[in-house]
């Protein structure tokens, strides 16, 4: 479980983050949306130890700030929006990575560590490219590597920020149904960045809509993706239809120039 | 639409395990470095303007273990062996190992490939202290003292103006202190250092000629007082650096990164560079300032061993030190009984090897 307590975070004079408050049961899957700068990325970055905050954030009853660097680690499995992925690093030497908030200062991993990591490599289709350098590994096979590290450290707060950015919509959705068959099978507590809204309400429990820095709405996705509300944070070019299954799709609606249709170029210039 | 896409369960007999190549490629990687420095210090202890033959070599050696077999060596011949070219072959590996294992530390903690152990201003303020010493016309036994008090006072200011405060601690703020501020402040220390120390220089031209050899460095003075001096500093520094390898693996992904997977990047970037910090002035304070071995060692084990840490870090050491054993050869022989600069040869023949290596290693990455 983690609780957001009045957090805020200020880089200049305009605070990025202001008097955030949101709970998080154990097990839920948050999806947090909102238009560019809304604050998105520092929410999860405040909650993962990598920005100074104000407030409180509480994860599993103790204080994030009072815990060191490592126990949080041991807490908080943070992905970032574009990982840094040495491409000579193996795939195995990657996920082991993620036993850092386990092993000692100047220790080394131990054969446990290396299990946990083949077991994560096995779970995730990864066993045949272990030994394959990052850079031969493709879109999706990364994104399932970037996963099994953070899996690695097995924390019970998954923190990632817009995980399938790089992917095409096919593997977007594999790797969304991956997270939520870990999520059941591990009891994980994720807050998800996911920039699709209609993706973000099929997996989400429930959406936290940021604006300026402020929680603009929150609640399931139904209450949230509806017209009135996604207006005044994305503008006027938005509309949410229901489809043949219930769920709530958010597109375009364009004005103007697709009114007018296609005007091929005037010719002669 | 949330029914999860089963897919087929995984093979049962795949969960291995990584491969254990890594390891046979480190254990590889080590023997060849290992059969280079053997090789290196032998053509050292070899080599010279007496023209001692190897059995005569062998026995100077051999006369000086206990039960030794009874052999009669000139007096001469083993005074060369004992006084001259052990104690210069063993500081050219010292040296050697110190400024490779540096530089690789340093590329790796502040994730830069143009590091080298001189960054921070080792070098700018070894050569300030020497110079001092020189121009007060001070004994020479000063100089080691001086210019590693040199060294390590510029690297201290390097660090407390570039680091900034550490605000708070446990999980608080820890991109606080990046290491490009840390290597800005370096380049400025370094150039006021050295502007200072140009103008002393020139202010006392007489002395140009002992400033000058000084900073380019060499081993010619070379005594067994020399390696016991640095020998602790190289031993510790060594030992900090290679205890850190796994952790420097951790910091290829970013310091934020690193620091989300729970290392402590401002303590490790600390430690790292108080142990190079310390070796390289040791190296310095009786070696002066010989260059590129800090950048072109780690960067050939890195091409041709790969680039995590566990391999590069105990192979550029040893690599280190067979480099500079034989550009040390190449410095007293080449033009005997002249001594070229030890430098020139580092980068005469270093960096046009390290050109072949980079190109090659280019040519099969782009067929690949």
């Amino acid at each position: 479980m983690i609780v957001f307590d009045r957090v805020s975070v200020r880089y200049t004079a305009a605070p990025a983050l202001a008097e955030v408050s949101e709970r998080v049961p154990a097990g839920e899957w948050l999806g947090i949306i909102g238009p560019n700068g809304a604050g998105k990325t520092t929410l999860l970055r405040s909650a993962a130890g990598l920005v100074a905050h104000q407030g409180t954030i509480a994860i599993g009853g103790r204080s994030a700030t009072q815990l060191r660097r490592r126990a949080l680690a041991q807490l908080v499995a943070y992905v970032p929006q574009l990982p840094e992925l040495p491409p000579e690093m193996t795939a195995a030497e990657y996920v082991l990575l993620g036993r850092t908030p386990h092993i000692g200062y100047l220790r080394m991993e131990t054969r446990a560590d290396r299990d946990i990591c083949a077991g994560l490599l096995d779970r995730m289709r990864l066993a045949p490219m272990a030994g394959r350098p990052l850079g031969t590994l493709s879109g999706g096979e990364l994104q399932r590597v970037v996963l099994a590290r953070a899996l690695a450290q097995q924390a019970p707060v998954l923190l990632l920020d817009e995980p399938t950015s790089a992917l095409d919509l096919g593997r977007r959705v594999e790797a969304l149904e991956l997270v939520d068959e870990l999520r059941r099978e591990r009891s994980l507590t994720v807050l998800s960045v996911v920039h699709d809204l209609t993706l973000a309400g099929q997996f989400a429990d429930r959406l936290l809509l940021l604006d300026g820095g402020r929680v603009a709405a929150a609640g399931a996705p139904a209450s949230v993706l509806r017209e009135e509300v996604l207006a005044g944070h994305f503008g006027p070019g938005l509309q949410v239809l229901t489809g043949a299954g219930g769920e709530l799709v958010v597109t375009a609606r364009r004005t103007g120039p697709a009114e007018a249709g296609f005007r091929p170029p005037a010719p002669g210039r | 639409m949330k029914s999860a896409v089963r897919r087929p369960a995984a093979g049962p007999a795949r969960a291995a395990g990584p491969p254990a190549a890594p390891r046979a490629r480190t254990g590889r990687a080590i023997a060849v470095a290992v059969a280079a420095l053997i090789a290196a210090l032998i053509t050292g202890i070899l080599a010279g303007p007496a023209g001692l033959s190897l059995p005569t070599v062998a026995a100077a050696l051999v006369t000086r273990l206990p039960w030794h077999p009874a052999l009669s060596v000139p007096a001469v011949d083993s005074a060369i062996v004992w006084q001259i070219r052990l104690p210069r072959v063993v500081l050219g590996a010292l040296v050697g190992a110190m400024l490779a294992g540096g530089g690789a530390a340093y590329q790796g903690v502040f994730r830069n490939p143009l590091a080298d152990p001189y960054l921070l201003g080792v070098a700018a303020g070894g050569g300030l202290g020497a110079t001092i010493v020189i121009i007060a016309g001070a004994s020479p036994a000063l100089l080691p003292p001086a210019a590693f008090l040199g060294a390590v006072l510029a690297v201290a200011i390097t660090y407390m103006l570039g680091a900034g405060r550490r605000s708070g601690r446990g999980a608080g703020p820890v991109v606080s202190n990046s290491s490009a501020s840390i290597v800005l402040a370096g380049v400025a220390v370094a150039a006021l250092l050295t502007a200072v120390q140009t103008y002393l220089q020139q202010e006392h031209s007489q002395t140009l000629q002992a400033v000058y050899s000084w900073i380019l460095g060499g081993l010619s003075q070379a005594t067994w007082s020399d390696d016991a001096l640095i020998l602790p500093y190289v031993a510790v520094a060594a030992a900090v650096l290679l205890a850190h390898r796994r952790l420097l693996d951790v910091l290829r992904v970013g310091e934020a990164e690193a620091s989300s997977l729970g290392l402590d990047v401002a303590r490790l970037r600390l430690t790292v560079v108080l142990a190079a910090t310390l070796g390289t002035a040791a190296a310095v304070s009786v070696s002066g300032l010989i260059g590129f071995v800090g950048i072109i060692v780690p960067h050939t084990v890195r091409l041709t061993a790969g680039p995590s840490y566990r391999v590069l870090l105990p192979v550029s050491m040893i690599g280190g030190s067979a480099f500079l054993v034989l550009a040390d050869v190449v410095a007293r022989t080449a033009q005997a009984p002249a001594e070229v600069p030890i430098g020139v040869i580092t980068a005469l023949a270093g960096a046009p090897f390290f050109l072949f290596v980079l190109r090659s290693r280019r040519a099969r990455q782009d067929l690949a």
